[in-house]
Parts: structure tokens; C-alpha cells; sequence
């Protein structure tokens, strides 16, 4: 008796990833570079989150034959983002055989009011929160993995830093609330009781979450990492780098590494320039990716 | 008794708490320096690529060392890759320790990733497996002993102090596996107190 597509074997492999580094490529040439610098898995899309910020326009799932061709050239996991709520690019995805589906908010979203119904499929899927209520409203619908929204594409890891903290924040207050509180505590985050349930029963989001959304050093990785998360995605971050190859195998170590600041030190020195990078305040607000 | 386990990447916490739930102390290894004191060493499942550059240099030397000398190692998934003295389409091996041959990704893409219930010699014959894109063994060399197979495909085994399997029972919470290794480990010291 084989069972395929169960929680544990979509939640496992996003457990097998932990510790590591998810990179965005959008050539098989970048994929190759990512999987030779140590990382993880790489996320296939047509533009880095940077690029479709500078130029706007609807972004969406990447061409077919590219996703293709990024899972012929790395032997690592190939993950591929699908709009929010866009159901059927996730059913291609899933005919490419992909490893993992983002539903991310880095696409423009298809669908203004629901996402995508994971249950219906065998890949699992990754999806972004900002806090924990939109966490547990994602697992609820059947992601098994979840990483911090960020604000992608800015190179600037303070929004990342603060959906990690409130998610920290979020969860010690589930687990110290008494029993007959915890109803009112789902109502106002937003959280299916259900999920905060089994966060009271693990002690800890009930799968895994990483780091997205802004992440360019070494140090930043090792940061959002000592802050808890389980890994990290890097976006525009080492592609929009002056030096794609040395920032990416640095990134992956100051993961591994990521209490030992005499590797930080080490690995950081002499990269080059980082991605440029946006203040938040500078964003106008309907251009913010995260409220997706 | 302390086990140490790899701690580069990967499942780590599984193991830790599947070695809690046996009563053993696990420790995280990720430099040379960690490996003292432990009585035999897990490697976790992961990506075997990223596990193994980042366990290069003295590191890699003193866990072939250590595989060597017959110190006892568990591998699962990715931990089989990298004590396999074979793999297939790879020229190099990577720790090595157990006479095998195993083909990366061998049960499929994740759409493929199952899990199922198999009968492993000394163990049960209902022992919970999850194989998440995992590898299989192609080839066993004298003196290893094929523990578990799934569909004609050798999926556990063990040579002498080195134990792998392709599935990760860090996974589940059955821990007859681990104990299994534990009691590996248990030989292994009174063998050496007796020498």
C-alpha cells in the first residue's frame, strides 16, 4: 500500500530543506550556479522579484519550456511560483512536475478574494504570510510549508524581520494563553482554531517557515535565522549581486553557519557590491507586494 | 551515550527528537571540533549536494577517518548518498564507509514521493517508511545485507557498523529503527572495551 501526496510526505520535504537556501533563478545557466553553490532548491520564474517591481505589468507563472529546462539541468528540488488564487497555473506546474508550488504575492494576484484549494493537489505547496493568522489560514487550505512575505525584490530585509518577530510574538501568545482563551485569540488573529490547536500540541507553526523577502548578505540570513525560521529564500538577491556565484555559496554558508560569527565575518568579506536596494518608505503603497 | 548528528542541513530535529524519544542525548555536529565524545554519528536526510560541499575540508576527513576505524554511522535519504562508496552518474565519492551503489532521486519527483509500510529483517514487518525523492541502492558489495526492499528495490542495509536507509523513519514517530542503531552503537562499545 503506497500512499502518495499525504501531508507528511508534502510537509517532509519542505523538513528535508531546513537549514538551507532557496534560490530565484529564471535561466537553467542561474539554476547550475545555484545548485553548484550549495543551495537547497531553486525557484524558477520568468523575472526576479527586482525586475518585475522596476518594470511592472502583470507578472505570472513561468514559461513552460524554462521550467523545463531548469529541472533537466539541477538535480536539486525545482520550485515554481503560481499567481494567488490561479488554480490552473498550478495544475501546469503540477503537470511539469514540479517540486514545490509558491502561490506568491511577488505574481500578480488572479484572484482578488481566494487562494488556491492545495487539498485538490499531489505537490505541495509554499505560501507567504505576514503574521500568524495568514500563516494558519494558508495551512488550513493546505500549505505545507510557509516562509515570511518580506517586501520582495527591495534588498532591504526589514520587513522580513518584521513578520518574523510578530510571528514569534504571535505564537508564544498562543501557547501561554489558557484553554478557554484561545477561541477569542482565533477570532482575532484571523486563525483557524483548529491550526492553533496544533501549534499548542508542537509548540511551533506545525510546518516549517523560512525567511523570504528582502534578503541580500550573508548577514541578513543569518539574522532572520538566529530569529528563528527554518531556512531561507533569497530572490533578487544573488542574481542582481555584483558577484552571483561568491554571494550565493557566502549566503549558504552564514546559513549553516548562522551562530558562529567568525564565519560570518569571514564569508561576508570581499563579495562585492549587493543588490542595490529600496527603503520601504519610498514604495507607494499600492505597490506593495507583501498586502497581496 | 551521546549521538552526534550532522547538522549542516536538513532533518535534524527529527532525529533529535526520535533519539529523545529512545532516551538517548543527541547533539548537533557541524565542525570537527563537535565530534568529540559521541558514541556514533546520524547523518540526516537533506540535499545530499548541499550537505556535501558544506561538509568539506577537515570535517569530511575526520568523518571518513572515523568510518573507517568501524565507528558506528546511520544515514537516511541524503546521509545514504553521502556514506555510499558509489553513486551513480557521480564520479567522486563523499564520506563513504558502506559497499553500495545508489542512484539519486531514484523513486521520482516529489509528485512521486509515497509513503508505505515495509518488513525490515530485525526490526518488524510494519515498519512505517516515508521516501521522499529517495535515492535507492543498485548495488550491494560483499558483505552488506539488504534489511528492507520496496518493489524490488533495496531500500535498507547494513555493513558491519554502517547502517542507511532510503526512507526517513525521523519522519514517524516509530522509533524501532533508532533503536535498532542504538543498539548498534551498544555492540560497538563493549566490543571496544573488550578489545
Amino acid at each position: 500500500m503506497v500512499k502518495k501526496g499525504t501531508f507528511r510526505v508534502k510537509s517532509g520535504l519542505a523538513e528535508m530543506l531546513k537549514g538551507g537556501v532557496i534560490m530565484d533563478v529564471t535561466t537553467a545557466q542561474q539554476a547550475k550556479i545555484a545548485e553548484t553553490a550549495g543551495a537547497v532548491a531553486v525557484m524558477a520564474l520568468e523575472r526576479v522579484p527586482a525586475d518585475i517591481r522596476a518594470q511592472g505589468g502583470v507578472a505570472r507563472m513561468a514559461d513552460p519550456t524554462k521550467v523545463k529546462e531548469i529541472r533537466h539541468t539541477v538535480s536539486i528540488p525545482v520550485m515554481a511560483k503560481a499567481r494567488i488564487g490561479h488554480f490552473v497555473e498550478a495544475q501546469i506546474l503540477q503537470a511539469l512536475e514540479v517540486d514545490y508550488i509558491d502561490e506568491s504575492e511577488v505574481l500578480t494576484p488572479a484572484d482578488p478574494l481566494y487562494h488556491i484549494d492545495k487539498w485538490a493537489f499531489t505537490v505541495p505547496f509554499v505560501c507567504g504570510a505576514r503574521n500568524l493568522g495568514e500563516a494558519c489560514r494558508r495551512i488550513a487550505e493546505g500549505a505545507a510549508m510557509i516562509r515570511t512575505k518580506g517586501e520582495p525584490g527591495t534588498g532591504n530585509v526589514v520587513e522580513a524581520v518584521k513578520h518574523m518577530r510578530l510571528m514569534n510574538e504571535q505564537i508564544r501568545e498562543v501557547l501561554a494563553a489558557p484553554e478557554e482563551e484561545l477561541m477569542k485569540t482565533a477570532k482575532e488573529m484571523g486563525a483557524p482554531y483548529e491550526i492553533l490547536l496544533l501549534i499548542r500540541e508542537e509548540g511551533r507553526l506545525p510546518v516549517v517557515n523560512f525567511a523570504a523577502g528582502g534578503i541580500a548578505t550573508p548577514a541578513d540570513a543569518a539574522m532572520m535565522m538566529q530569529l528563528g525560521c527554518d531556512g531561507i529564500f533569497v530572490g533578487s538577491g544573488v542574481f542582481k549581486s555584483a558577484d552571483p556565484e561568491e554571494r550565493a555559496r557566502a549566503i549558504v554558508e552564514a546559513t549553516t553557519h548562522y551562530n558562529d560569527p567568525k564565519v560570518l565575518a569571514e564569508v561576508s568579506a570581499g563579495l562585492g557590491e549587493a543588490m542595490s536596494g529600496i527603503a520601504i518608505e519610498e514604495i507607494p503603497p499600492h505597490e506593495m507586494m507583501q498586502v497581496r | 551515550m551521546r549521538l552526534g548528528i550532522l547538522g549542516l542541513q536538513g532533518a535534524v530535529r527529527e532525529h533529535l527528537q526520535s533519539l529523545a524519544r529512545v532516551g538517548i542525548e543527541g547533539s548537533v555536529v557541524k565542525r570537527t571540533s563537535e565530534l568529540a565524545g559521541l558514541a556514533g554519528i546520524i547523518l540526516p536526510g537533506g540535499e545530499s549536494t548541499a550537505i556535501s560541499l558544506l561538509a568539506a575540508g577537515s570535517l569530511r576527513e575526520e568523518l571518513r577517518r572515523l568510518i573507517r576505524e568501524g565507528f558506528p554511522f546511520f544515514g537516511t535519504c541524503a546521509g545514504m548518498i553521502l556514506l555510499a562508496n558509489e553513486v551513480e552518474g557521480q564520479e567522486e565519492t563523499n564520506i563513504g564507509g558502506i559497499d553500495i551503489t545508489v542512484a539519486r532521486n531514484a523513486s521520482g519527483r516529489q509528485v512521486d514521493s509515497f509513503e508505505t509500510v515495509l518488513a525490515a529483517k530485525g526490526i518488524g514487518d510494519d515498519v512505517p517508511a516515508v521516501f521522499i525523492r529517495a535515492p535507492y541502492i543498485t548495488r550491494l558489495g560483499n558483505g552488506v545485507t539488504a534489511l528492507a526492499e520496496h518493489e524490488g528495490a533495496v531500500v535498507m542495509a547494513r555493513q558491519g557498523n554502517v547502517l542507511v536507509a532510503s526512507f526517513h523513519p525521523e519522519l514517524t514517530s516509530d522509533t524501532r529503527i533508532h533503536r535498532y542503531f542504538v543498539e548498534m552503537v551498544k555492540e560497538y562499545e563493549t566490543k571496544e572495551v573488550a578489545l
